[in-house]
């Protein structure tokens, strides 16, 4: 089946867990995860709803292949409507929380209403129980984590929790897994915060059984491991460089965002790279990087680890952070680094524990501080306002504004609403680099033009996790393209967004794609779920997933004037690189994949389009 | 002439020891130098070029032998990689 049937609806304003039936029919549409849980909350949520309302809800939802043999089968999603983009909320996570989750019998855990105090919900396989959690309330993520290992006496508990920016309102607040892997995005944390549900700890020990062929399944996810472990990328680049390796690339292809994208190649890159992870430090000798780490089941291992330079300014009077810790990824090396002019590597890895620590999304929190150091050169903001000098280039500064927004201090608090609520309170919205208030990652629209049009179109928002078109325009996976046009990218867009929405919904990890096809997923789900999963049916999973998503943020109030990008993209052509003299394409784009989608030009899908999708 | 030759990732070991800190070498070639030639010289195994950039513009495979190297131009290369 792949499937536990079963899923547990916590209500946290009576303080009752209950178990219910997984809907099978839905299922067979949505398949899991990301599909599957959109459509309980499209069902279920008013998609006008005060995301930080008792009437919004949050899923933690696993995918059929999560928990299960399969590589890189450890992944689970949350599923709410954000606080940060008003939009559909959907971050994915890796880890081992979500396949504990499976071994524990659910398949997905729905919290709806509010509690009246700070809550847990703790798990141990089908008996679920919220427990107090006001001794938590106010700790970090990895405190958090220790206390409920320590008092269920079981180390082997699986933990998954905010920090303080989600309590504190951080609107990019993150729920943080296993110490160092997150749902990151679009304040999935923020919404659990509002709910006063602190944490999530499960221990399951049933495994994944009903697997709906077993040996059919063993040949299938053989093959696709052997897959994996052969191409080139996720055989040995990932493992060996982790994703820090793009980190030349994209500032030698000029796409780099770089001190708020004013500018698209960044003259520190090659000190914050992956390459320079590895070597040995000026001060002490040792690399910054120590080895990889892979989530559950996972053949690949991109996941860094890292140990500071224990001298480092950050981190010289705080023994805590000189140990063994998750290690620099590229998105947050670009985000806190090259869009804040620091090349500071041992300051971009203390910024990044912090975010693991605390619970931020270091992209919005980066982009958030690069918007802050545009008004302080600009002089719309002092020193006296923001409590430190904050120049484009200041380690010091980036540091300090960290811990400020996690903890709720100071300038902190402004810093925690995001850079399109920041820049407009200051009266410059132009600084603000996001789509739909969400900050967006680590390739400049302007030199890698389909990447305009991932931004604009995301249903969450800017993101890059949502047609990763940078494989083909910069990486040449599947097949090369010119990142410098805009022909053909509408199609593009569309095939990897659908494709994407696929894999987001099978439990696995989309780093996969970079060896792995929909044909290479097919026979892994098929032989593990009930039901004809033909290439097809996938196919038509991920357009359905894509538009009922769309939907939902119709009935919210965006439209297509919210498909758009920040106004630098289209009016400040990039000044260096290959895309010198180039701007976003994006009007040129829209329309055409407006077409593509059987959207009108409003950005509404046709009935036509509906009815073919069943939605 | 003087141009500039990046080695990034594992292809960083088949430059000078010295220069793997910063993955550059700036060197004097001859006028009508091709970005095979380079690739040869540094006994670079053709089947771990996958990523070739002049001044960060992609060369195909086929442009290899037929790209002539001009002055101050700078040459990338990689292995396959990826990120996200």
């Amino acid at each position: 089946m792949g499937w536990n049937r079963k899923i547990l609806r916590v209500d946290l304003t009576k303080g009752t867990c209950k178990a219910e039936p997984l809907n099978m029919e839905w299922a067979q549409e949505y398949l899991g995860q990301r599909g599957l849980a959109t459509k309980y909350i499209v069902e279920e949520v008013d998609p006008k709803v005060d995301p930080l309302s008792p009437g919004n809800k949050l899923i933690m939802a696993t995918g059929p292949l999560t928990g299960t043999m399969a590589s890189t089968g450890g992944r689970y999603s949350v599923i709410t409507k954000s606080p940060l983009t008003g939009a559909i909320a959907c971050s994915n996570s890796g880890g081992y929380f979500g396949a504990e989750m499976k071994f524990a019998g659910w398949d997905m855990i729905i919290f709806e209403g509010k509690s009246p105090k700070p809550v847990y919900l703790s798990i141990e396989n089908d008996k679920a129980e919220l427990k107090d959690a006001s001794h938590l309330w106010g700790k970090t993520v990895w405190d958090t984590e220790e206390i409920i290992k320590k008092s269920h006496q079981d180390p082997q508990t699986r933990v998954s929790s905010i920090g303080r920016a989600g309590e504190n309102g951080v609107l990019y607040a993150c729920i943080v897994n296993d110490l160092h892997r997150a749902a990151g995005r679009s304040g999935v944390g923020t919404v659990m915060g509002s709910k006063n549900l602190k944490a999530v700890a499960i221990r399951g020990t049933q495994g994944v059984s009903g697997i709906k062929d077993f040996k059919g399944f063993l040949a299938a996810t053989t093959a696709a491991k052997k897959v994996l472990a052969d191409n080139a990328v996720t055989g040995q680049a990932l493992p060996t460089y982790g994703t820090q390796v793009l980190m030349n690339v994209i500032n030698e292809i000029g796409a780099m965002p770089t001190r708020n994208s004013r500018d698209v190649q960044f003259e520190g890159a090659r000190k914050i790279s992956g390459e320079a992870m590895h070597e040995p430090r000026a001060s002490d000798g040792k690399p910054n990087l120590i080895g990889n780490q892979a989530c559950f089941g996972c053949t690949i291992a991109c996941g860094r680890t890292s140990k500071m330079d224990k001298s480092h300014f950050s981190v010289a009077n705080s023994p805590k952070y000189w140990g063994a810790t998750g290690g620099l990824e590229y998105e947050s090396a670009w985000a806190l680094g090259s869009h804040n002019g620091i090349d500071d590597l041992e300051a971009l890895t203390f910024a990044q524990i912090i975010c693991n620590e605390d619970g931020m999304d270091p992209i919005s929190l980066g982009s958030t501080v690069s918007a802050a150091m545009e008004l302080y050169e600009t002089g719309v903001l002092t020193k006296e306002q923001i409590g430190v000098e904050a120049p484009f280039g200041s380690a010091e500064a980036l540091v300090e504004l960290c811990k400020m927004t996690a903890e709720g201090r100071g300038f902190g608090k402004e810093l925690g609403l995001g850079s399109r609520r920041l820049c407009e309170k200051y009266g410059h919205p132009e600084f603000s680099m996001t789509v739909k208030s969400q900050e967006y990652p680590a390739y400049d629209p302007r030199g890698i033009q389909g990447m305009g049009l991932t931004y604009a179109t995301s249903n969450r928002g800017a993101c890059h996790l949502r047609s990763y078109t940078v494989a083909s325009e910069v990486l040449g996976i599947p097949v090369k393209t010119d990142p410098l046009v805009t022909e053909g990218k509408a199609g593009l867009v569309k095939a990897f967004q659908d494709a994407t929405a696929a894999f987001d919904s099978s439990g696995t990890c989309i780093f996969t794609t970079f060896a792995w096809s929909l044909a290479d997923l097919q026979p892994q789900i098929d032989t593990a779920c009930e039901g004809n999963w033909t290439m097809e049916k996938l196919a038509d999973l991920g357009e359905r997933v894509w538009n009922m998503e769309r939907l939902f943020n119709n009935a919210a109030g965006f439209t297509a004037k919210d498909d758009d990008l920040p106004a630098r993209l289209k009016t400040e052509p990039a000044k260096t690189g290959p895309a010198k003299g180039l701007v976003s394409g994006i009007d040129k784009m829209k329309p055409e994949y407006y077409q593509l989608r059987g959207w009108d030009q409003n950005g509404v899908p046709s009935k036509e389009t509906l009815d073919r999708l069943g939605l | 002439m003087k141009v500039v030759f990046k080695l990034f990732a594992t292809l960083q070991d088949y430059l000078p020891a010295e220069a793997r800190r910063t993955s550059t070498v700036h060197i004097e070639v001859d006028e009508g130098t091709r970005v095979a030639d380079l690739i040869r010289r540094y006994e670079i195994p053709e089947a771990l070029c996958h990523l070739v950039l002049v001044d960060g513009v992609y060369l195909h495979p086929r442009q290899w032998v037929s790209r002539i190297l001009r002055e101050g131009e700078t040459l990338a290369i990689w292995p396959p990689v990826a990120g996200g």
